[in-house]
């Protein structure tokens, strides 16, 4: 057992109770940041199988950003979750019932079954050294060639969601002042200034 | 990819780049121009998807693109015209409607314009990944356009329910395909097929197939998956409602058509059966729960989940002719509901805007007997009375489906459209028998001319069903 | 079986505790006088003395600091969440030291050259902001709150823009190692036009507009006047940092200064040609690289210092205006630029 076997069964180990956590603690904001720490042990696996790049990016992603909204949203909602989960134990039979079938049928299909010849050898492909040729470059050179027309798509729907939300929620109230940049820039003396020659004793 | 094969698939993709990059200008008119720019955006929105349907009818060939994710083939070509016929006649008849309530917004084209691109993106989707991205793409713009009344509560219930469930099924096409790549090693259609030709079938792969149908039956309304359909018709805005009882349906019908026939042709008795037992569930279903209705846009979303399953008998033949038929059917259906629903929007009343009771419609021969006459006449050809279209197109299908020996299914299918005829009928009797009450507003222009030609339509398709049913037949053999 | 234990594992890990701690007291020690700087040289704007009692010319303040805030008194609002109102600070101060594990001082003087150094140092900083959002929250008041709130918004919005720059330095290098980065610039515009090695060929002449909007997201990104919206004394008290004393407070304020020297570094890495000397003449190249390093970050401290001094704060809405209506279409489009002049000039390595 070498130290990277160590540090898999840390990452894991810390992944796994932290997303036990964030589904079991009593503070939403709680859970939030048990998330954010599932993620970070998320990175440390990428790390292990020698996925630098993804590790990263799913760290600046995920981490500095959606999750920096997640706990910013979790935290303006006063949401009283011990009222929302006041239902969940009368469904919770129902359900567990439900999830126990669904998993011992997929359990029977699995287990039973090999998966294709194909992605067990795709598994075993060697790697080449980072040295060689590392996974940043690699990706780089599929993206916009090889996967350039799901990349695209992607990319439209990502535009779509940013429409939808733009459309669903932004208000234009009439009532606000705003700020305008260029005008007060192209203002000058000329036209906000005005000399009056006052003459003495009599005001303006 | 080499730079030659990327232009060869750029120049297969035309019509929906154009499609993209004509939504992106039209978001940036809108941006610049403010919210008055509304009318401007819809007309240049129509004109976009024109260009796009000529460009794909005159110039684009056949052929598969980006490495196979992308395939142009007679069937896509077939569908993909018949979404943009959809999509514009929706836009067109969606202008009155924007005016009055207060969906006036530039980027309500724009979403219809992307969800259009998502739908031909499904049509031409010939892997597991193109597939569920051109899905996205569609729901998603969907989804919002459902909302896009936001200050009403149903449209904003419409919206959310249809994304709450539509992201479920969603998850489960997703769950599938995983499973299948799992299985099979491929995510292309081809490949797939290849390699259910060689090995024998898995019980794993036979679950994932489940799940992607289970996703996808989603999308078409099929029973047990349409709870979500009578709710969001209601609540959506009519204009929008049109919109969704068309387009979005003929592409995930073809998109469904296109992964059982093309990816698991191999195992054809294994989807077969599920298909068979969906398509009666929703046939019987349509038929029976339509009759207690009394919303005219809940009926049409009963009616057409009941037509998707009659469109299901010829998939379920898994022929050429029930291919063909299936195409042939699509093309009707989605002439007669965006019929239907010119009719359902011009039903205005002064003061109270739109009305959606059926019981609205009484008397109407005797105030708007041009309107009452084309109603009636798409009433007859949704319930499958000869010689109207709607009769050959359940006719195709269920030849189909007997000649591939499946008698049972067919048997059904009859049965279940005599009770169907049932709440088309009650229509018919509330125009022409009952007293009338408040007239309507007289309907603009644009929606007589949509009922009209497709009341003419319907009524003359045994003069011009030969070259309609040759072209079906000629996209289906692109799959033998 | 032992031996290769502690061939393999122990004396490496002993090794690099060493310099990590090494490192640890140089920076802490520099963190120190950067606080020093910072004070003296605001003072000096202002026509004041600064810190001048402790030690010869104040230069023992920081020091006199650091006491007596360990010696006071922590204390925790009763209201507070407990667990993590001390966490904050120590997510800020960590953070803030481990993204320095990979920064290069010198040619092969960094504890961890990884691959994806930019990558990293761009991660961490991005965590920055967990410390002052759950800080703010667990405080279980409204100024912390609203404080936390700023921050959050601004920090995220500001490293798109560093993003984009970065991305555009990537561009021109061909790789996400900050030690690559820093040998590139060992040629480049100078070089171009005839001139020997000097600091014409670093990206910040090559690459102007993307070091002026590094500069600002940098100030943005740190909390730094004319930015310091989460902590503006004139509306928020002192923003997220009310409800905190003694070493929780002082916690803050050493994350607070280290993730500023961190940016300093940074852009001393990616514009100012790290430790390279500025012109290739004898006397100069013998100087020791870690030194210009060090007068490099100095330099752009003192540029933060006075920004500080000179500049008046922003309002809020202004601040989002500058991040998203201006830094992010400017630097996109640069991205765009730059892609095409490396392309179609085929200077890209």
């Amino acid at each position: 057992m070498g130290l990277q076997a160590v540090f898999f069964y840390l990452f894991a180990f810390v992944a796994v109770a932290s997303a036990f956590m964030v589904i079991s603690a009593r503070n939403p904001v709680h859970s939030v940041l048990f998330l954010i720490l599932t993620f970070f042990n998320s990175a440390g696996l990428f790390l292990l199988t020698g996925a630098e790049f993804l590790a990263m990016i799913l760290l600046v992603v995920y981490v500095g950003a959606v999750a920096v909204l997640f706990l910013f949203v979790v935290m303006m909602l006063d949401v009283d979750f011990t009222q929302l989960r006041s239902g969940v134990l009368e469904y919770a039979p129902i359900g567990a019932l439900v999830g126990l079938i669904l998993a011992a049928e997929l359990i029977i299909v699995l287990g039973g079954a090999t998966f294709a010849p194909e992605i067990a050898g795709s598994g075993a492909m060697a790697i080449p050294p980072l040295t060689e040729r590392q996974n940043t470059q690699a990706l780089g050179d599929v993206l916009y060639t090889d996967f350039i027309y799901f990349f695209q798509i992607a990319g439209l729907i990502l535009l779509v969601a940013m429409i939808g939300a733009i459309v669903l929620t932004l208000r234009q109230r009439d009532n606000v002042k705003r700020q305008d940049i260029a005008a007060q820039v192209a203002r000058g003396p000329a036209n906000s200034i005005e000399v009056v020659k006052v003459k003495p004793g009599q005001g303006v | 990819m080499t730079a030659e094969l990327l232009l060869q698939s750029i120049q297969l993709s035309m019509p929906e780049i154009i499609l993209a990059v004509g939504a992106m200008a039209l978001l940036m008119v809108g941006v610049f121009s403010g919210e008055r720019s509304t009318s401007m955006v819809t007309g240049l929105a129509v004109g976009v998807l024109i260009i796009a349907g000529l460009w794909l009818l005159l110039v684009t060939g056949t052929g598969s693109a980006f490495g196979g994710a992308f395939l142009a083939d007679p069937f896509a070509k077939f569908m993909k015209v018949l979404i943009l016929i959809g999509s514009i006649t929706a836009m067109v008849m969606s202008v009155g409607q924007a005016r009055e309530e207060r969906i006036n917004r530039f980027e309500f084209p724009v979403l219809i314009v992307l969800a259009t691109l998502g739908m031909m993106l499904m049509v031409s989707a010939n892997s597991m990944i193109a597939l569920y991205l051109a899905l996205e793409l569609q729901s998603l713009a969907l989804y919002v356009v459902a909302a896009i009344n936001r200050d009403s509560v149903r449209s904003t219930e419409a919206g959310l329910k249809y994304f709450v469930l539509g992201a479920l099924s969603s998850g489960m096409l997703l769950y599938g395909a995983s499973l299948i790549y799992g299985f099979t090693g491929h995510t292309g259609f081809q490949e797939i097929a290849a390699v259910l030709a060689a090995d024998e079938r898995s019980l794993g792969l036979v679950f994932g197939l489940v799940f992607v149908l289970a996703g996808l039956a989603f999308k078409i309304s099929a029973v047990p998956f349409h709870m979500w359909t009578p709710d969001v018709y209601e609540g959506a805005p009519t204009a929008v409602t049109a919109f969704f009882a068309a387009a979005p349906k003929v592409a995930a019908m073809a998109m469904l058509t296109r992964i059982v026939i093309e990816a698991f042709e191999p195992i054809t008795p294994d989807w077969q059966q599920i298909i068979v037992f969906v398509s009666i569930a929703s046939m019987i279903l349509g038929a029976f729960a339509a009759i207690g209705q009394r919303n005219i846009k809940r009926l049409m979303a009963y009616s057409s989940i009941g037509h998707m399953g009659y469109a299901l008998v010829g998939l379920a033949a898994g022929t050429q002719a029930g291919v063909s038929g299936v195409a042939l059917y699509m093309l009707i259906y989605m002439v007669m509901t965006l019929g239907t629903f010119a009719c359902i929007l011009a039903m205005r009343k002064k003061e109270e805007g739109n009305v959606e009771e059926i019981d609205d419609l009484a008397g109407l021969a005797s105030t708007h007997p041009f309107m009452a006459m084309m109603l009636t006449i798409l009433m007859f050809s949704l319930a499958g009375i000869p010689p109207l279209a709607g009769f050959f197109a359940k006719y195709f299908v269920f030849v189909a489906a007997i000649e591939a020996e499946l008698y049972a299914l067919a048997v059904i299918g009859v049965l279940a459209s005599c009770v169907g005829a049932y709440y088309y009928l009650r229509i018919i009797k509330i125009m022409w028998f009952d007293e009338a009450t408040e007239s309507f507003v007289p309907a603009s222009g644009e929606l007589k001319l949509v009922y009209g030609i497709a009341g003419i339509f319907t009524l003359g398709y045994l003069f011009i069903g030969g070259p309609i049913g040759a072209a079906a037949q000629a996209a289906a053999a692109s799959f033998f | 079986m032992m031996d290769g234990f502690f061939a393999t594992y122990a004396w490496p890990a002993l090794i690099i505790l060493g310099q990590s701690l090494l490192l640890l007291v140089a920076l802490l020690v520099f963190i120190a006088y950067v606080l020093y700087a910072d004070r003296k040289i605001w003072a000096a704007v202002q026509m004041r003395r600064g810190p001048n009692v402790v030690g010869p010319w104040g230069l023992l303040q920081s020091f006199a600091d650091l006491l007596k805030f360990v010696l006071k008194e922590p204390v925790i609002p009763s209201g507070a969440n407990k667990g993590i109102f001390l966490l904050a600070p120590l997510v800020s101060v960590t953070l803030a030291l481990a993204a320095w594990a990979v920064i290069p001082i010198n040619e092969n003087w960094a504890i961890a050259s990884i691959n994806v150094g930019i990558l990293y140092v761009f991660a961490i900083s991005s965590l920055e902001v967990y410390g002052v959002i759950m800080g703010g929250w667990a405080s279980n008041s409204k100024y912390p709150f609203l404080g936390a709130l700023r921050s959050a918004a601004q920090m995220v919005s500001y490293e798109v823009s560093i993003g984009f720059v970065i991305v555009t330095v990537l561009l021109c290098v061909g790789s996400l190692s900050l030690t690559d980065i820093v040998l590139s610039q060992r040629d480049g515009l100078g070089t171009m036009v005839g001139l020997p090695n000097s600091f014409l060929d670093w990206h910040w002449l090559a690459l102007f507009p993307m070091f002026i909007i590094f500069f600002i997201s940098a100030l943005a990104e740190t909390n730094r006047p004319p930015f310091d919206l989460p902590e503006a004394e004139s509306e928020l008290v002192a923003g997220f940092m009310v409800e905190y004393g003694s070493t929780p407070y002082m916690m803050f304020m050493l994350g607070e200064y280290a993730a500023i020297v961190l940016m300093c570094a940074l852009t001393t890495i990616l514009f100012l040609g790290g430790w390279l000397p500025p012109v290739d003449f004898w006397l100069i190249s013998w100087v020791p690289g870690v030194v210009w390093f060090v007068l490099k970050m100095c330099m752009v401290f003192f540029m933060f210092a006075m920004v500080k001094a000179f500049v008046p704060r922003y309002r809020y809405d202004q601040l989002m205006r500058l991040g998203w209506k201006v830094f992010l279409p400017i630097s996109l489009a640069m991205v765009v630029i730059t892609a095409f002049v490396l392309k179609l000039t085929g200077w890209s390595a």
